[in-house]
């Protein structure tokens, strides 16, 4: 279950991050990896306390020591300012728009959901490719994301399984383990 | 008339931190005053590291987790002032804000500078447009502190290792740790072409030093900051300053004025903001900046204390030359220290940059340092593909990340008047501050520059065994930014230097051969603002080697003197 998109909006980013970056050979592809889920989280990360935007440290537990990522961290006053305005919108409060107004990640996403189309998980891949060229500003957004959760430490929601990191050959974090002196200076 | 503390201290970075530790031990009391958060060590006995910061691209690259958060401290920047108040917001060489500074982000290449780069006005001819000057000191002086700066950092690194080296009085306290695979391999082609690559001397732990461990190589280095400690900066000045029990360290509180007596010139202390935004005033008998290069001359316009004629000009930074090799086969950059090698020859006269001086009308060239590294890691080689069926193979085949080696020349900036930071007229930060602005406009010896150096390092690549071969700067030169969209037009360099420049002309210079502003002799700037010239070499250690010396004739300590050894042939 989405925690802020809706079921329907949640398909039509998996969708299309499956454009953006495609299944092919040993990669899944974004939806496989879980990008929509990365970016619900995103999009839903004040609904959780503390909110999802930093993960902990130092370690994870995948190369030993405990496992802190999954504590998140608290955020300072400012902080939370800064993040609920780049997700929310300033929404017309005076402390979020010092410098302007500000559109948020969530009237983004809804608003450039809706102008994929209600049938977009339905339509070719080719229809697909050409209603994300037409939105040029929303597919930008997308793709950077799309590749925050792709390749980012699973904890965030994406990169499910580690096969974000395991297609590419890509270790992700080694702490506390490292590296040896041989795995720094040899070839492979 | 009581004081709260002999010293407030405004930045926690490697200036500060290097000043606290010497105040605190020679027996001052002193409150460090930092505006970001506090993520490196508990500020309680033992005082541990925090074990917030990890190998996490998203959380440190992405999500401004050092800060500062370019929405909450916006800066501001134009080339020039045809294109009116700004062309850009958000941004600006942003060094982390936060306990630690500057020194966190830090991959820890510390090379000293060498004796011409404090002397370059007498050593070499003008360059029309540059205010070209020698340093108030020279090399030989400051050389037992550099010794003193590696010994507190912790430095690892070979003495005879780079034949072009100014003279040492000793050994680094570590030796090199292990070579990279791509660096070796780039290192080894340098060679063959000529060229004088060497181990980096780094601030990182080859070792176990200092009760701190030896680095295990994750990778994770340069803007990350060591989740097991093994970066000596500058956990250990902060560590061996707050172990006086004379050191009282404040995060989350913002400097923002410096506060001069009734004279007008004598500081009596330091006006700043906490995390709920209440004032404070805390008041000392010395006031110590260092904020660094751009928060520096910003916190002396705010409170009108300077020579406002200099302070925030000559804006230096290091003009980055990028040549990158792809090769046919994994170089895992990911695995190791950041950097392991560097190569000193593009500072150095060489006869055919000496011709393209000539034929580009400038009287010499001078390149800068060059860093023999890869890319390691994948949002950030994600977010410079394109979408579609390219980013996946791509992905798969990393050409740009497991397949690339990279080489950064960190060009010599020669100091500009009009090169400058100031107060941005309309654009403000949270706390309601004006933006720092910055107006930047590389000379064209640094274009010439890397017009020269690129191809030459691009054929060292294929030396190497890379099969394409490109190159690119930041800032961009013209003909490279025609082709692409810049979405930030400012400089990508962190080494920000010069905008309170020394000297023993007060009319010409902010701050005197102590560091010590002309006109207000209680307020001391020991950061990279007092930078005369910028050289071609990482900032860092030079600023710590200058932070000791000023911080011990601020305490009336002996000045530190060394003996110049023989090299080991």
């Amino acid at each position: 279950m989405p925690v802020w998109l809706t079921e329907h909006e949640h398909a039509v980013v998996a969708a299309a991050a499956d454009r953006l970056i495609p299944p092919y050979d040993a990669h899944p592809g974004g939806a496989a990896l879980g990008v929509a889920d990365f970016i619900d989280a995103l999009l839903g990360a004040f609904t959780f306390d503390p909110p999802r935007i930093w993960a902990g440290g130092p370690f994870s537990g995948r190369a030993g020591g405990d496992p802190s990522f999954e504590q998140f961290m608290d955020l300072s006053a400012l902080e939370e300012l800064a993040w609920r305005t780049r997700i929310e919108g300033s929404k017309g409060m005076v402390e979020r728009e010092r410098n302007g107004a500000v559109i948020g990640w969530q009237q983004q996403y809804h608003e450039g959901i809706a102008a994929l189309g209600r049938d977009f998980c339905d339509v070719t891949p080719d229809e697909q490719d050409a209603r994300l060229d037409r939105n040029p500003e929303f597919k930008a957004l997308l793709y950077a994301q799309s590749c925050e959760g792709a390749y980012a430490a699973p904890e965030y929601g994406g990169n499910r399984g580690l096969r974000g990191w395991a297609s590419i050959q890509y270790d992700g974090d080694v702490q506390p383990r490292g590296y040896t002196d041989e795995e720094v200076a040899g070839r492979d | 008339m009581v004081m709260d503390c002999d010293a407030v201290i405004v930045g926690t970075g490697p200036a500060g931190a290097t000043v606290a530790e010497v105040l605190t031990t020679a027996g001052w009391s002193v409150v460090m005053l930092e505006k970001g958060r506090n993520h490196l060590l508990s500020l309680d006995a033992p005082f541990e590291p925090l074990g917030e910061v990890s190998n996490d691209e998203l959380k440190l690259l992405f999500r401004h987790f050092l800060g500062p958060d370019p929405w909450l401290e916006p800066r501001t920047f134009r080339h020039d002032e045809t294109e009116g108040d700004r062309i850009h917001v958000g941004d600006v060489n942003n060094l982390p804000s936060t306990i630690g500074g500057g020194g966190i982000h830090a991959d820890g290449k510390l090379p000293r500078f060498r004796e011409i780069d404090f002397r370059i006005a007498s050593e070499l001819a003008p360059v029309d447009g540059a205010e070209l000057v020698d340093w108030p000191l020279d090399y030989d002086e400051l050389e037992p502190y550099y010794a003193e700066a590696e010994r507190v950092v912790g430095v690892a690194g070979d003495a005879d290792a780079n034949p072009f080296a100014a003279w040492r009085s000793g050994p680094y306290p570590m030796p090199p740790g292990p070579d990279m695979f791509c660096a070796a391999l780039t290192s080894d082609a340098a060679t063959q072409l000529g060229y004088h690559p060497y181990r980096a001397p780094t601030g990182v732990n080859s070792v176990e030093y200092d009760g701190r461990p030896a680095c295990n190589n994750c990778g994770f280095c340069g803007y990350f900051g060591c989740p097991i400690d093994a970066k000596g900066d500058p956990v250990a000045p902060l560590r061996h300053a707050l172990r006086t029990g004379r050191c009282d360290i404040r995060p989350e509180s913002y400097a923002t004025e410096v506060l001069l007596d009734s004279s007008g010139r004598k500081a009596r202390g330091v006006r700043y903001l906490d995390a709920d935004g209440n004032a404070h005033e805390v008041s000392a008998r010395h006031v110590v900046l260092g904020a660094g290069a751009f928060e520096t001359p910003r916190l002396l316009q705010r409170s009108g204390v300077g020579n406002a004629d200099v302070v925030g000009r000559f804006l230096m930074y290091h003009f980055q030359t990028f040549a990158m090799g792809i090769f046919p086969f994994r170089l895992h950059a990911h695995r190791g220290r950041s950097v392991t090698h560097l190569m000193d020859d593009p500072i150095l006269p060489d006869p055919a940059a000496d011709t393209a001086a000539r034929e580009a009308g400038l009287p010499w060239m001078r390149g800068g340092i060059v860093e023999h590294g890869g890319a390691s890691h994948p949002i950030t080689e994600a977010i410079h593909l394109s979408p579609g069926e390219d980013h996946t193979r791509l992905m798969l085949g990393s050409p740009m990340r497991d397949r690339m080696a990279v080489f950064t020349m960190q060009g010599e900036d020669l100091p500009q008047a009009t090169n400058r930071v100031d107060l941005d007229p309309h654009v403000t930060d949270a706390w309601g501050l004006p933006a720092g602005r910055v107006t930047y406009s590389p000379h064209r010896h640094e274009i010439e520059c890397a017009r020269h150096w690129a191809p030459r390092l691009e054929a060292v690549m294929r030396e190497a065994g890379a099969t394409h071969t490109f190159w690119a700067t930041s800032p961009a030169l013209p003909e490279h930014a025609a082709r692409r969209r810049i979405t930030n037009p400012s400089p990508i360099s962190r080494h920000v230097m010069g905008t309170a420049r020394m000297g023993n002309d007060a009319r010409t210079s902010v701050c005197d051969r102590w560091q010590r502003l002309h006109d207000v002799d209680n307020v001391l700037v020991a950061d990279s603002s007092v930078f005369p010239t910028g050289a071609g070499y990482g900032p860092t250690l030079t600023i710590v080697a200058l932070a000791i010396r000023a911080a011990r004739a601020l305490a009336d300590l002996e000045p530190l003197r060394s003996q110049r050894q023989a090299r080991v042939p």
